[in-house]
């Protein structure tokens, strides 16, 4: 559990939610997360993909403490999350949202903002908190002279770089970025990804990298796992998965990228049927309605993960103790 | 690294905005000023008035304002103990604000605690509080604060009490919604990933967000408090004589409505005036904050 | 053959406070039946209110004029409100980013659907009835008959965007415009609802256009494509035009800022366009793009013409087409 190449681990993480089904209906679990195992190297960029609903932002949660896991552990640089609280987490993992007109209180300054942990956690003396605040505005590339602004004054770039700057001034090791630039238009966003990856190596980071986009995160991310109903399906090298995703579900996603490309047409995306009731999920493989490789096997069976190239696959189709039925 | 998207002019400031807002609200000036012009002359009751408030001259009875045929000696003339009318509006001016003011502050109190904690915690905190705000709203404040005042007696403290105890329904359920609206916002996600304690998350995310709606809560309870106190003390059973409280000298004055109806004018007016200019500056504070809530 | 769709110099105009505001300047373009129109531009470009003035639904602030605006034969221009929301109703129609907001939430659906044909074509309930079934399947949703009684909030987002979809071609329209209708969705619903809108659009023969700042989405679906900038049109041409050889500074900004699998060096820096978009408060002086234009010239201090660069590829600039071809976007 101490090796030292790794900066994040969950180890079968599992949140389960009571949704109450009316005054008498009693409640009914919801696996958000089911049996998560996750790494994440020192440096390196994990994406996480998948749909809405796929308890990606449940896991972002849990990863800032703000959500016990119902089970399963999360260690970060070696020390289990269990033995410590919220603060402590919070100087080694911060968070970066999707909306930078969400993500900043309108009624303060930038500089009230960006020094808010440094009150918090008490760590840097008060007379130091300007120096402090200057430095990190140079860091993440915002003029000196919008200290005093409000969130109201700024552009939506400028607001997520001050959104960075409130995240880094602790200097955590690693950050969840939760769709950090769904929100930014086009010319915007690849400025904003252009300063993450510089942070990155100038502060030796690690990003868990959520995104919709698959397009950032094939650009940004050294893994992707993928998420379907609360289970990582599949996760690979980024360039294993994109040329050649092993899960069905990995590959039906995939196959939705729209590159700019105007000689294809719109893909024609191999998945069938609607994303299912997660409060009564599919028995088996809970992808296995949706799946155009599905087997008798697969709606009986749950899958378990199958370790494959530095990363595993959680399918029957892949599972070599399966090959017979599967054919 | 590059910003390479600074180079923007800079809007004006929250704060800025606010104050061109202000002054070209008419509503917000118009009731500003008018508050103000009271609150003034309340507090320099004392320097202003022209007699005692109390000193009853039973030889000066009923004389009229000065508008009226009266003298300079009595400007708006004298009620049924002879006492001087202006000094009695200038100190019940001091009265009704007062009963405004911490009937406000009181319910204020109690009503964004239990407002903040339903919306911030929700659940089964949400639940019972949701309990007492529905118990309190069957309740018929009108009667129950007779009830009350006809156990212990009418006096300043006793209304004050009374009403700041019952008045708490509008701030409770407005601060609840408001802090509802903001706890889903990533900003306060995003203190409690910082590690804040609760109360500094209300104290420094909350509140000063839900400010604005708290003003205009405050305004709408001190005039709902002040037309109450007026109500009570009307029926006797509010503030007791001889305190000069508007509502009080309106119910002196109601044997007298046939023949002299100044009596009643002059502190009705000054009662309208006041809700009016609570009223206007209220709704002005809304505009001016947040004029996308308006409707 | 006349064109459907005819716009020369739509403009629009909002007085603010500070002035007067010109959020859509000197729009043009024709639009063939049967063809699909994406106009891509970033927040704040006008692409937006460009699909709302031509639906005559802009904010009542706002002033529509222009030199012509003809659609199947008729001068929109003219119209009197009664006129254009029969039209509305009948031959043109909208789909918008969230289609919560634009379906009733408490009518069920089957209403909604069947509603403006009853009132607009003055059919029988059974007929608007089974054509709302059959437009239901047509979008893909299975057990149509029975969804008509659903209320909107049973539904998923792709399926509201579906219900959506079948309620613009009720009246069979012939002209539809689509405001990032699938910006909210998932990825694997946004590919089948494009691949759906394109399929019914070759069954049904309506043209469309499609307002978004999704560069995928655009080079996917377009047949056309106005890349529009501070209020204005700043490139337009044929999707392999734009993409193939953009010709505009802004339009290959923004191609540089995206990263394209398979193209794309994977970590590497990507391209950027420094600055923000000019206020629109009094117009726009000179060329809109110049304050972020590595290759602004003294010549832009005046607006340049949209002039044709060959087989219909136009664009807004004072360079000339070859040095336009050899420009390599640098971030100034």
């Amino acid at each position: 559990m101490t090796e030292t190449g790794i900066a994040l681990e969950l180890s079968g993480v599992t949140k389960t939610y009571r949704i109450s089904q009316g005054l008498f209906g009693g409640s009914k679990p919801l696996r958000a997360l089911d049996n998560i195992s996750l790494q994440l190297r020192k440096g390196e960029v994990l994406g996480l993909v998948g749909e809405s609903g796929c308890g990606k932002s449940t896991l972002a949660k849990v990863l800032l403490g703000l959500e016990q896991p119902t089970n399963g552990e999360v260690h970060v640089y070696g020390q289990p999350f269990a033995s410590h609280d919220r603060k402590w987490i919070a100087r080694r993992i911060q968070p970066i949202f999707q909306d930078p007109y969400s993500s900043l209180n309108p009624r303060k300054t930038v500089r009230e903002i960006i020094t808010l942990p440094l009150r918090v956690h008490d760590v840097v003396e008060s007379r130091e908190w300007d120096k402090e605040v200057g430095g990190m505005l140079d860091l993440v590339g915002l003029p000196q002279r919008l200290i005093d602004a409000s969130p109201s004054q700024m552009s939506g770039g400028q607001r997520q770089r001050v959104a960075i700057a409130r995240a880094l001034i602790m200097r955590p090791k690693v950050v969840i970025c939760d769709e950090p630039t769904s929100a930014l238009d086009v010319s915007v966003q690849s400025q904003i990804l252009n300063l993450l990856m510089d942070l990155r190596d100038e502060l030796g980071l690690t990003y868990l990298f959520i995104s919709h986009n698959l397009a950032v995160v094939e650009h940004i991310a050294s893994r992707v796992a993928v998420m379907y109903l609360g289970r990582v399906v599949e996760q690979a090298p980024a360039d294993r998965i994109f040329d050649a995703p092993k899960h069905p579900y990995a590959s039906a996603l995939l196959d939705s990228i729209l590159t700019p490309d105007p000689s294809l047409g719109v893909p024609d995306v191999n998945m069938d049927g609607n994303f299912p009731n997660p409060v009564e999920p599919p028995s088996g493989c809970t992808f296995h309605p949706r799946c155009p490789s599905a087997t008798a096997l697969c709606s009986r069976k749950r899958p378990e993960p199958v370790d494959q190239d530095s990363g595993f696959v959680t399918c029957h189709l892949h599972d070599p103790a399966h090959q017979g039925e599967m054919a | 690294m590059t910003g390479i998207d600074n180079d923007m002019i800079i809007a004006p400031s929250p704060a800025q905005q606010m104050r061109r807002r202000a002054l070209r609200h008419w509503g917000f000036l118009i009731g500003g000023s008018l508050l103000g012009l009271i609150v003034l002359l309340a507090l320099i009751a004392p320097l202003i008035a022209p007699h005692d408030p109390y000193v009853q001259d039973l030889s000066q009875r009923f004389l009229r304002p000065v508008f009226m045929g009266g003298t300079w000696e009595y400007p708006l003339g004298t009620d049924h103990l002879g006492r001087d009318y202006l000094s009695r509006l200038l100190y019940g001016a001091r009265i009704s604000l007062t009963i405004g003011l911490v009937t406000a502050i009181i319910s204020g109190l109690i009503g964004t605690t239990l407002g903040v904690a339903a919306g911030y915690f929700g659940g089964r905190v949400d639940t019972i509080v949701m309990f007492i705000i529905t118990v309190r709203l069957s309740m018929p404040v009108v009667l129950v604060a007779l009830a009350v005042v006809a156990l212990f007696g009418g006096s300043l403290t006793v209304v004050v009490l009374v009403l700041g105890f019952l008045l708490w329904d509008q701030f409770a359920v407005v601060m609840r919604t408001s802090t509802q609206q903001i706890r889903s916002q990533d900003y306060l996600i995003s203190a409690q990933a910082l590690g804040c304690s609760t109360t500094r998350i209300v104290m420094t995310e909350i509140m000063p967000n839900v400010l604005n709606n708290l003003i205009v809560i405050i305004t709408l309870e001190m005039a709902h408090a002040i037309i109450l106190e007026a109500a009570l003390s009307f029926l006797g059973l509010g503030v007791q004589p001889p305190l000069p409280s508007w509502g009080l000298m309106i119910a002196e004055g109601k044997d007298m409505l046939f023949f002299e109806p100044f009596l009643i004018t002059i502190p009705g007016i000054a009662l309208f005036a006041l809700i009016f200019s609570i009223n206007m500056l209220g709704d002005g504070v809304r505009d001016v904050t947040a004029p996308e809530n308006r409707n | 053959m006349e064109p459907l769709l005819s716009v020369e110099n739509l403009r629009v105009e909002i007085p603010i406070g500070a002035g007067l505001l010109k959020p859509v300047r000197d729009i043009s373009f024709d639009l063939k039946k049967g063809e699909t129109l994406c106009i891509v531009g970033e927040s704040g470009c006008g692409k937006s209110l460009t699909s709302l003035a031509l639906m005559g639904l802009l904010p009542r602030a706002a002033r529509r004029s222009g030199d012509r605006l003809r659609f199947a034969g008729r001068d929109l221009l003219g119209l009197k409100e009664r006129q254009m929301a029969r039209l509305r109703g009948q031959s043109m129609s909208m789909i918008f980013q969230e289609p919560m907001t634009s379906l009733n939430p408490s009518y069920a659906i089957g209403n909604q659907l069947t509603e403006g044909m009853i009132r607009h074509q003055g059919v029988s309930r059974a007929e608007a009835r089974d054509r709302a079934i059959l437009l239901l399947e047509k979008v893909g949703i299975t057990a149509a008959a029975s969804r008509l009684a659903q209320f909107p909030h049973q539904l998923s987002g792709g399926l509201r965007q579906r219900v959506m979809i079948a309620m613009s071609l009720m009246c069979d329209p012939e002209l539809i415009i689509a405001d990032e209708p699938t910006t909210a969705l998932d990825v694997t619903i946004q590919a089948k609802i494009l691949g759906m809108m394109k399929e019914l659009q070759a069954e049904f023969g309506m043209a469309m256009i499609f307002i978004t700042h999704d560069l995928g989405v655009v080079a996917r679906i377009a047949d056309k494509i106005a890349v529009m900038y501070a209020g204005t049109f700043v490139e337009t041409g044929t999707a392999h035009q734009i993409f193939d050889a953009p010709t505009h500074p802004y339009t290959k900004g923004l191609l540089s800022c995206i990263p394209v699998p398979g193209k794309t060096k994977r970590g590497s820096r990507l391209g950027a366009v420094p600055g923000v978009v000019p206020s629109l408060v009094g117009g726009v002086r000179g060329c809109g793009f110049a304050s972020r234009c590595p290759v602004r010239q003294a010549a832009c201090g005046k607006e340049p013409a949209l002039t044709d660069r060959g087989a219909g590829h136009a664009c807004r600039c004072v360079m000339d087409s070859d040095a336009l071809r050899n420009m390599v976007w640098e971030a100034a």
